[in-house]
């Protein structure tokens, strides 16, 4: 089998304490939680960190904590399993919940948690792969090579942010507390992420994420629709967001975002607001659809065919907003 | 009959599903290194220089070796010994090995290959059908064969074409395209050797391990007798681990170089690049009919795209056109095959052995001339079926056939004809045959396919017999005819299988011939300990022999135990022996020797399922497959056959491929090769036909192949069904229905798939009389 490359695996035992393993270790090291996504990339020799954080066992990020102002507060290292799990949770966000539960596979998900499926890699198959297989293709921007192979001409990297909760989290209006060496930040998860296949989060590299807060439900209905080749395991190749509020079946606010078209989750803004003040009848559905979709530019390093993923976005799209509007959402 | 036909737990299925099974990762011997191999990083490059000293330098490495260490070449095939354990002069493909090193763990191992120095001549790689027919840029990638990089031509005609065609009402040209797929075992390809006192012993995971032993004894040069090869339970095989391998060479003399055993485990990844899979193959076909859609002639030209070595290549090439006869009676039929080389993983045999593209192709070729004509396609089908107890215009001896039955019975379980007709339903039907067991050996020769043995003593009964048992149940099949003669459980019998050592030659699990031969050579040698010891019984108890009867733990009115011991008393130490030889089947000319089987499974499939106009997605809702299994000696295992062809099927019409971006495959990972999840398949009505043929075991016949045959064609005309549209073309993806469909809606040919076939120099055909006229002509 392939074999991990030797590293050190410090076990902190606060979050803070974390955060200062990783600034002395200055960006020697990674967190690792559920190790779904880190593992197998280091077997592959994506990333060669000498040493690796572990986090996923630290009690204060492992609950699920309802604030008094009708918000929940997520610890990071919650486990999708549980959230998939958790009925309060999808009553309130059932598009989040919903998200989780389309993340790759049963057991992945019972490992994998909900602060590493926020910052999981972008990705791109000329990247994923195997030290082998990149050295006989070359390398590329993003490990050991210095060109983009997908986009040669390019002098940016174009792997495409695979998230499915992230999306969902931005369309809810979610924000992240995040612990560094030097305290404590809250974002929004909106401005975690960044138009750049490497470096595609603004957290730093000695940040943890410890909190993922949702805010009030107030009448906020979600939904998620995931584009996949197959019913389970696979990483979106293209996905959509809803997050709608109605008023005698108005729309009054509604953000959309989707996944796996860019480097960064996409908030597709004038599709919004191009539903504010109606009906959600065909029409509607179909403008939105078709605006957000038109800046969508797939580039052939997922799954499938990259025009075909280009054209199923405003279905994916008009879906997420039909399963938005249905009864208790 | 007391167990065949009974729903048993297979022998073996405790340890399976409690995770007790010994695979050959899972061996551990004494002292034992481990093994890794360099492979080539370049599609096609002359090695000009190999240097293992910094690999040697690395602490904990024992050994490394290069080609120089084993120069033989070999290959499963005797006219294509073509490969190297390790290439020393050129290597033909990304994977192809160059050095080997052996160390006291695996992560020595690999990091000692990095140290390995190779330089490489890059040569021009050539990746598809097109560019190897035309003059290489360098060098052929072989140095036999050709024109250009072909390896291996046939061209055969059987009776008269031009005056089928000229009394044709119809004619028709089709072009299909099959695209390359692999197994995809879970298991992965796993081989450890030692070697003691002059004897090499090697277990893996092989499907063949007489020809492993062959090719073993012949790269290390040692005889026969000195090697003993063990083919260990498998996580799967479907044809991936029928031909020797690199790894397996490279752990015998790697063990032999150290005197100590070495592993060698491939990833995932060295998996797709061992590969042997499904053969890329471009098909054209051209049939004539009647109006009522009888055929009066057809001619099938395939192209093959083998990948860099032989492997079972010339075979595989004479597969894609010797069973369209099997379903159909074509009166004169011309078939024209080719396969290339290209600088890819080596193609071979996968479940179905080159019968599932022209498969494809001709069952859909034979739904548009149903549409051409205005006719039901199930019915132009009928009317071209062959005929019990008939041979074909190719030769192929027909005896039983249950092709109006599982079709009759599959149109009504699935209510065919009655269908839901609104767009975006549909449902397909199509129809296939296979063998049970090629009728002619590998090595040309008149010795037993299959031998067994069984001893019995004190403690009870064994069976030795060379046949793997890769997951498919031959042990199960064994223990089952040996039990079912002696009058006891299939669990009272002991197995000893797959070793070269200690069971009689088989000749391994390929072409569906296990329970048809296997079985057959324990059928014998069980008949024979049957009638000895009943001959004892029958003394003892004073009466005639047929008047002793079997079963229940009994042999007449003494328990088995008690007549086994009378049988010792008389003769001492006991045990008889069956085997089993397919008759001579092959036709009158050369290129007869691929096709002839002793019996020919049937198969048909009809798929329902809903595919979206506006985003090309399939959804799969039900299959039913009838099956003419001859008979079942055990339904639980055949069902799980047909169900695991289905799902194969499926996954082949509508996801995997090998695919290669320039010569590096696109997707050597279990994530990003696509086969069908648990939640992907859909359910399975299993129809099992039993029309107790005449040769094999109790009537038994093949069904680990045959069903996944016409899922792929029966999905292709299901879209059609619901959608309007064709594609002739798998993996039927999404991108590719809704490519169909904007061609429809411009107007243009509603179908999606390859436009031409090339211009191949196939050689003068072969013309053959079929069998009707050179009677005459006796
Ligand atoms: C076969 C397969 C299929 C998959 N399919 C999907 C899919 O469909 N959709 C999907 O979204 N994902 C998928 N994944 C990826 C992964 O399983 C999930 O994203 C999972 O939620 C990651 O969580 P984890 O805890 O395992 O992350 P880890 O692997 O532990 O970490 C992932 C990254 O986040 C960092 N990290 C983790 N937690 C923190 C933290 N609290 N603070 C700071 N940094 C942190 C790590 O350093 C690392 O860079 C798949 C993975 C595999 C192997
Ligand atoms: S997008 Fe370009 S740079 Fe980024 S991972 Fe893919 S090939 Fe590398």
């Amino acid at each position: 089998m392939l074999r991990l490359k030797p590293f050190k695996y410090l076990r902190p035992s606060t979050v803070e304490e974390a955060a200062s393993l990783a600034a002395e270790l200055n960006g020697e090291a990674m967190m690792v939680a559920g190790g779904t996504d880190l593992v197998p990339k280091l077997k592959r020799r994506q990333m060669e960190p000498s040493a690796l954080i572990g986090i996923g066992h630290l009690e204060e990020l492992k609950s699920v904590d309802h604030l008094s102002d009708g918000g929940v507060s997520i610890g990071a290292a919650v486990t999708l399993s549980k959230v998939v799990g958790d009925g309060e949770l999808l009553q309130r966000y059932p598009g989040y919940v919903r998200a989780a539960s389309l993340v790759s596979s049963p057991p992945l998900r019972n490992l994998g948690t909900i602060g590493g499926n926020l910052l999981v890699d972008t990705r791109c198959n000329y990247y994923d792969m195997t030290y082998e297989w990149r050295q006989a293709v070359g390398f590329c921007l993003k490990k050991d090579g210095d060109i983009c192979r997908v986009a040669p001409s390019s002098p940016r990297c174009w792997a495409v942010s695979s998230s499915d909760t992230a999306p969902v989290a931005i369309a809810l209006d979610a924000s992240v507390v995040l612990v560094g060496p030097e305290g404590r930040r809250e974002v929004p998860v909106s401005s975690l992420y960044q138009d750049d296949g490497i470096r595609y989060t603004t957290k730093q590299p000695d940040e943890v994420v410890a909190f993922l807060h949702f805010p009030p439900k107030d009448g906020w209905r979600s939904s998620y629709v995931k584009l996949r080749r197959r019913g389970s395991i696979d990483f979106p190749i293209g996905g959509a967001a809803a997050a709608l509020r109605l008023q005698d079946g108005l729309v009054t606010e509604a953000r959309i975002v989707l996944s796996g078209v860019a480097s960064h989750p996409v908030i597709a803004e004038e599709a919004a607001s191009c539903l504010i003040g109606r009906h959600l009848d065909d029409d509607a559905i179909t403008e939105a659809s078709e605006k957000a979709a038109k800046p969508a530019k797939p580039l052939d390093n997922t799954d499938l065919a990259y025009t075909w993923r280009k054209r199923m976005v405003k279905h994916l799209v008009s879906q997420a907003i039909t399963e938005a509007a249905a009864p208790g959402r | 009959m007391r167990v065949v036909g009974k729903p048993l737990p297979k022998v073996d299925v405790r340890a399976k599903v409690t995770g007790s099974t010994l695979y050959a990762d899972d061996l551990v011997l004494p002292d034992m290194l481990f093994c890794k191999l360099l492979r080539s990083p370049h599609p096609y490059a002359r090695i000009k220089r190999v240097d293992v000293r910094g690999a040697l330098e690395v602490e904990g490495v024992v050994a490394a070796i290069t080609g120089d260490d084993l120069p033989i070449k070999y290959g499963i095939l005797p006219v294509t010994q073509d490969e190297h354990a390790l290439e020393n002069e050129k290597v033909r493909y990304v994977g192809d090995p160059v050095a080997a090193v052996a160390a006291y763990d695996e992560e020595t191992a690999a990091l000692a290959c990095e140290r390995i120095v190779v330089e490489y001549e890059v040569l021009h790689p050539v990746t598809s059908i097109e560019e190897a027919l035309s003059e290489p840029v360098d060098e052929p990638i072989h140095d036999y064969g050709g024109p250009a990089n072909i390896h291996k031509m046939a061209a055969l005609a059987f009776g008269d074409l031009e005056s089928g065609f000229a009394q044709a009402d119809h004619i028709r040209e089709d072009v299909f395209f099959y695209e390359g797929n692999t197994h995809l075992p879970m298991e992965e390809h796993s081989a450890i050797a030692s070697y003691v006192d002059g004897k090499l012993t090697l277990w893996s995971s092989t499907q063949t391990p007489h020809y492993v032993h062959r090719a073993v004894s012949k790269v290390m040069g040692l005889p026969m007798s000195a090697v003993r090869i063990v083919a260990t339970p498998h996580g799967g095989g479907f044809g991936g681990k029928t031909d020797p391998f690199s790894h397996e060479m490279v752990v015998c003399k790697l063990a032999m170089v150290t005197g100590k055993p070495v592993k060698c485990t491939l990833t995932r990844e060295e998996v797709f690049y061992a590969h042997r899979g499904r053969h890329p193959v471009l098909m054209w076909v051209r049939t004539g009919v009647k109006r009522d859609g009888k055929i009066t002639a057809m001619h099938f030209k395939t192209a093959l795209d083998g990948g860099a070595y032989g492997s079972y290549g010339v075979a595989t090439t004479f597969y894609t056109g010797a069973l369209q006869t099997a379903t159909y009676d074509i009166p004169a039929y011309r078939f024209e095959g080719a396969r290339v080389f290209t600088n890819k993983a080596p193609c071979g045999p996968k479940r179905g052995h080159g019968t599932p593209q022209p498969r494809f192709a001709l069952e859909l070729h034979l739904d548009k001339i149903a549409e051409d004509l205005g006719l039901d396609p199930v019915e132009v089908r009928r009317r071209n079926y062959v005929k019990p107890n008939t041979t074909t215009v190719n030769w192929l001896r027909i005896t039983s056939c249950g092709l109006e039955e599982i079709t009759n019975r599959v149109i009504q379980a699935s209510g065919y004809h009655r269908r839901r007709r609104v767009e975006g339903h549909g449902m397909g039907f199509a129809v296939a045959s296979y063998l049970s067991g090629a009728g002619l050996p590998i090595y040309w020769n008149k010795l037993p396919h299959s031998e067994c043995q069984l001893k019995l003593d004190r403690g009870g009964v064994t069976a030795y017999c060379g046949a793997t048992d890769i997951g498919q149940g031959s042990d199960t099949v064994i223990a089952t005819v040996v039990a079912e003669e002696l009058g006891l459980w299939p669990s009272d019998i002991r197995l000893v299988t797959g070793d070269t050592g200690l069971a009689p030659v088989d000749l391994g699990s390929y072409s569906s011939r296990v329970t048809f031969m296997a079985g057959n050579a324990a059928l014998d040698a069980a008949r024979k300990l049957r009638d000895l010891l009943v001959e004892v019984a029958a003394e003892s108890m004073g009466c005639s022999p047929g008047e002793v009867e079997v079963g229940d733990g009994k042999i007449g009115a003494l328990s088995f135990e008690e007549t086994a011991q009378l049988a010792q008393e008389r003769y001492g130490a006991i045990s008889t022996a069956g085997s089993y030889r397919p008759p001579d089947l092959a036709g009158p000319y050369k290129g007869s020797g691929v096709g002839p089987s002793p019996a020919y499974s049937y198969s048909a499939a009809v798929v329902d399922l809903d595919a979206d106009s506006k985003t090309g997605i399939v959804q799969v809702n039900k299959v039913w497959l009838a099956h003419d299994i001859g008979r079942s000696i055990n339904p639980i295992s055949v069902r799980g056959q047909v169900e695991g062809g289905v799902y194969m099927g499926l996954g082949e019409a509508l996801m995997e491929e090998q695919a290669y971006r320039k010569a590096l495959h696109k997707q050597p990972s279990m994530l990003d090769y696509k086969s069908l999840t648990f939640v992907d398949m859909p359910e399975v009505e299993t129809i099992l036909v039993e029309t107790n043929d005449p040769e094999g075991p109790y009537g038994a016949k093949e069904v680990g192949q045959g069903p996944l045959l016409p899922v792929v064609p029966a999905v292709a005309s299901a879209i059609h069904d619901a959608l309007g549209v064709w594609v002739d073309q798998v993996p039927i993806t999404p991108d590719k229905v809704l490519k169909a469909l904007d061609a429809k809606v411009k107007g243009e040919a509603p179908r999606f798939g390859p436009k031409s076939f090339p211009d191949i120099p196939y050689p003068q055909c072969i013309k053959v009389d079929p069998p009707h006229v050179a009677t005459q002509a006796v």
